[in-house]
């Protein structure tokens, strides 16, 4: 199944996102902040990438601008995990670059559907 | 698939407290005045993450609650509104509700809903201020909790809708792709698909990045527009897209609609999606940039978290497990060298084998050195609740009370860390309430209106010293003597060095307050501190000076799980006496001796008497050495006094593990516990004080048998 990078501060956000993923057969890479995530990205290609957005360090747009920046994830799926909904939000999401967002809060069988639709 | 995230609640707790430790320093920072991005987004961000957990986790009250505490915080992220005294005070009682509501729903107990509702009203009316913004961010918020898709009116007709779909030419790279959202609208209802290629460039003008087609797409079932809308969400501003619904007619003529369009332009791709295999060997330009990441065929790590939420849990840092793996691969290395010199060992290999085991020796002492680091946590666990304590309390007092804290980062073992909290409390309510004077006192003192209370501290041999110390008026010497006197603590013409006096505060039932107050009197006198102290093996002592300020200074133990101790001898038995609690050990001078009658027998050490105890009376053994001219007198620290233990003799000194008796066998009266020994016996570790309550009530010492304990 797919290679999944999932980028989070919350321990507890981090061990569902894993879990629920993990439980539908994919393999899961976990990073605590854009920082650790974008050293990650710089070793290792994923078929997506799940961030939040307000983490310390380096914030989910940050690292999704940098993201872009590197050739293997040119075109990889980006989702950003966000619960600030308002369009102005959306719209910095993707100007920085992310293919789509899910909203806080979720349930595990969303998130699933959110990665089914981006991984086809 | 459901998964239950019940599992996931004990690291949601646990990341929310830290959370909300993390607040509440920030807002105690910002009510001082330094007010900076990094804390304030340091805040704002812990409210956020509680916010989205809880509402993931099914805590919907919580994440409600919490939203309003948010929406504030971003106000002052954003400079939209001033941290004034009176906000940041709401915010801190809103961090306490949010603690107690966490704890409440972690325990299953009940919530204070009426100071919930009252922390809630206070957090709405600041909010309430400034109507315009409040109004646009509590409205996003809700749509974004509730479904978004649930807002339209669903139309459950069969209908059609012709869509045209033009990707900008960067579309591909925001990692959208078109035949992904093809396929989610093929599972809304039938799909036909057809594909306007007339800006395909030449082979070699190509690039492989760029989009250059479009879409004309029809879709009949039963959907509304609101359904299509959202398959396309994500590039709304990326792409061309129109959405038309088609008249019934206009339906029905489609097939030969897209005959003529397929007729016209050139034979090109027209096929249901419903075969979804097909339609990717049609649009390879489309799907072949996402084949283009290299896929690697290292492992990702894999973290595997514990979902265990009732066992504690120590945070490690990862420097210091590389340090245990390090030292275990060395214990590897020796013992698989030791285990050559056994394979086929003579007598000329013995200096490699004294060798080896020296080598042994030094990796178990670095390896139980390591360990015991794992359980240290920096002493800021502890002092990081008092700038808050400092806060609430000098407000009430109205004092004005600057805290400083240093060394916090010295370590402490964690049970001795969890034990030293409400003695620590104590302290610092004391100086607060006792020490530290009113503005106007200190300025009629000549000091600055602004009190300092600092608290240091900092390893000194195998001890961790916290000082609690304060410029205030110092201890009021003739209060105390007073007051010991009319409790009969002291003799009325009895005359006292200022140190005895000190020490006079530490007597039980002492308190000096003239009435119990709120703040520092909780029927909990500076007695009950040194005796939790010192059942820590530790020692509490106090320097005072008049109009210039007092300080506490704590010594304990790193650690309650290792001491070093003198093992004795007496009678038959070994018996391990805290090396700590040693003060000295003589020989007995047979002239210094003095038996007093009902209290047995005193010894003359230098200018003091010293009850003489033998511990073979204590401990009802029979044999070992009566005449005290051949045994030794060990002279150690209890609480306050000195007390002398006639042994045998004095054995080795050794680091021993302490093995609890009342978790392994049941509390016995004068031991702390017990250890094993190099050659596997049982040696059992006094408990100075309880020695001490033996000896004076001989009643105790019938009841223990100790030939039950080994």
């Amino acid at each position: 199944m797919a290679n999944i990078l999932a980028v989070d501060d919350s321990a507890s956000m981090r061990q569902m996102v894993t879990f629920t993923l993990q439980g539908a057969g994919h393999k899961v890479t976990l990073a605590d902040d854009g920082k650790q995530a974008l050293e990650i990205a710089q070793r290792q290609s994923f078929d997506l990438v799940i961030t939040d957005v307000n983490m310390p360090v380096m914030d989910g747009l940050t690292l999704t601008r940098e993201l872009r920046k590197l050739p293997s994830f040119k075109f990889a799926p980006i989702l950003v995990l966000t619960t600030e909904a308002g369009p102005e939000k959306k719209q910095e999401g993707r100007a920085a670059g992310a293919t789509g967002w899910l909203i806080k809060p979720f349930n595990p069988d969303q998130l699933l559907a959110t990665v089914k639709k981006v991984l086809g | 698939m459901s998964i239950d995230v019940t599992q996931f609640h004990g690291v949601f707790f646990e990341e929310s407290f830290e959370g909300l430790d993390i607040m509440e320093t920030g807002l105690l920072s910002m009510s001082q005045g330094e007010i900076d991005d990094d804390t304030v987004n340091g805040i704002f961000r812990a409210a956020h993450s509680i916010k989205g957990g809880a509402g993931t986790f099914g805590f919907s009250h919580i994440s409600e609650f919490t939203h309003g505490l948010e929406t504030l915080l971003d106000q002052i992220r954003n400079g939209e509104r001033e941290a004034t005294h009176e906000v940041i005070e709401t915010l801190l009682s809103a961090v306490d509700t949010l603690r107690e509501m966490l704890t409440a729903v972690q325990s299953s107990s009940d919530v204070d809903e009426e100071k919930v509702a009252q922390v809630s009203h206070a957090l709405e009316k600041i909010l309430d201020d400034t109507v315009a913004e409040t109004g646009v961010n509590s409205e996003d918020t809700s749509v974004a909790d509730s479904d978004e898709s649930g807002t339209t009116e669903t139309n459950t007709q069969q209908q059609s809708w012709l869509i045209h779909f033009k990707p900008l030419p960067h579309l591909l790279q925001t990692g959208n792709e078109p035949i992904r959202m093809f396929r989610e609208l093929a599972e809304l209802g039938e799909l036909t698909v057809s594909v306007n290629d007339e800006e395909l460039p030449p082979f070699t003008d190509l690039d492989p990045e760029i989009c250059y087609f479009s879409w004309e797409l029809t879709l009949t079932g039963e959907m509304d527009e609101a359904e299509i809308n959202e398959v396309f969400e994500w590039v709304d501003g990326d792409c061309e897209l129109t959405i038309e619904r088609l008249q019934e007619n206009e339906a029905s003529d489609l097939p030969e609609l897209l005959q003529e369009q397929q007729s016209h332009d050139k034979p090109e791709v027209v096929e249901a999606i419903s075969q979804p295999m097909a339609t990717d060997n049609d649009s390879i330009v489309v799907e072949a940039p996402s084949k283009t990441p290299i896929k690697s065929d290292a492992a990702p790590k894999k973290k595997t978290v514990s979902s265990d939420a009732s066992t504690a849990s120590i945070r490690v840092g990862t420097d210091k497990v590389d340090s245990l793996v390090n030292l275990v691969g060395e214990l590897v290395i020796t013992q698989s060298m030791l285990g050559q010199i056994g394979d086929n060992f003579d007598v000329s290999m013995l200096p490699q084998l004294i060798d080896g085991l020296e080598q042994l020796e030094r990796n178990t002492r670095e390896l139980q050195e390591s360990i015991m680091r794992i359980r240290m946590l920096p002493i800021s666990f502890v002092f990081n609740r008092f700038p808050r304590l400092v806060h609430d309390m000098t407000s009430k007092l109205g004092k004005q009370v600057e805290l400083v804290l240093t060394g916090e980062q010295t370590e402490l073992d964690k049970t001795v860390m969890e034990k030293i909290g409400d003695p620590l409390v104590h302290l610092v309510r004391n100086s607060l309430d006792h020490g530290l004077e009113t503005p106007e006192k200190r300025l009629a003192a000549n000091k600055s209106e602004t009190g300092v209370l600092k608290l240091n501290a900092y390893h000194q041999g195998g001890n961790i010293v916290i000082e609690i110390s304060d410029d205030g008026a110092g201890l009021n010497e003739e209060k105390i003597l007073q007051k010991a006197i009319e409790k009969g603590l002291v003799e009325p013409n009895e005359s006292l060095s200022p140190e005895k006096i000190h020490e006079l505060i530490f007597l039980p039932g002492f308190s000096t307050a003239d009435q119990v107050s709120d703040l520092s009197g909780r029927g909990v006198g500076m007695d009950v501190v040194r005796k939790n102290i010192n059942s820590l093996g530790g020692a509490v002592e106090v320097k005072s000076e008049s109009g210039v300020g007092s300080t506490f200074t704590i010594r304990l133990p790193l650690t309650l799980a290792i001491m070093d101790g003198q093992i004795i001898q007496v009678a038959d038995q070994r018996y391990i006496i805290p090396l700590i609690s040693i003060i000295e050990s003589v020989e007995v001078d047979i002239s210094k001796v003095k038996k007093v009658t009902g209290k047995g027998e005193l010894y003359k050490i230098r200018d003091e008497y010293v009850p003489l105890i033998r511990l073979r009376n204590v401990f009802n053994l029979d044999g070992g050495i009566e005449d005290l001219e051949h045994g030794l007198l060990v002279i150690v620290d209890c609480e306050d006094y000195k007390i002398g233990l006639f042994v045998d003799e004095l054995l080795a000194q050794q680091q021993v593990v302490i093995k609890s008796l009342e978790t392994n066998f049941r509390k016995v009266k004068g031991l702390a516990g017990a250890t094993i020994l190099g050659d596997g016996t049982v040696a059992l570790i006094l408990d100075i004080a309880g020695v001490m309550a033996m000896h004076k009530e001989p009643a105790l010492i019938k009841q223990t048998s100790l030939k039950s304990v080994v």
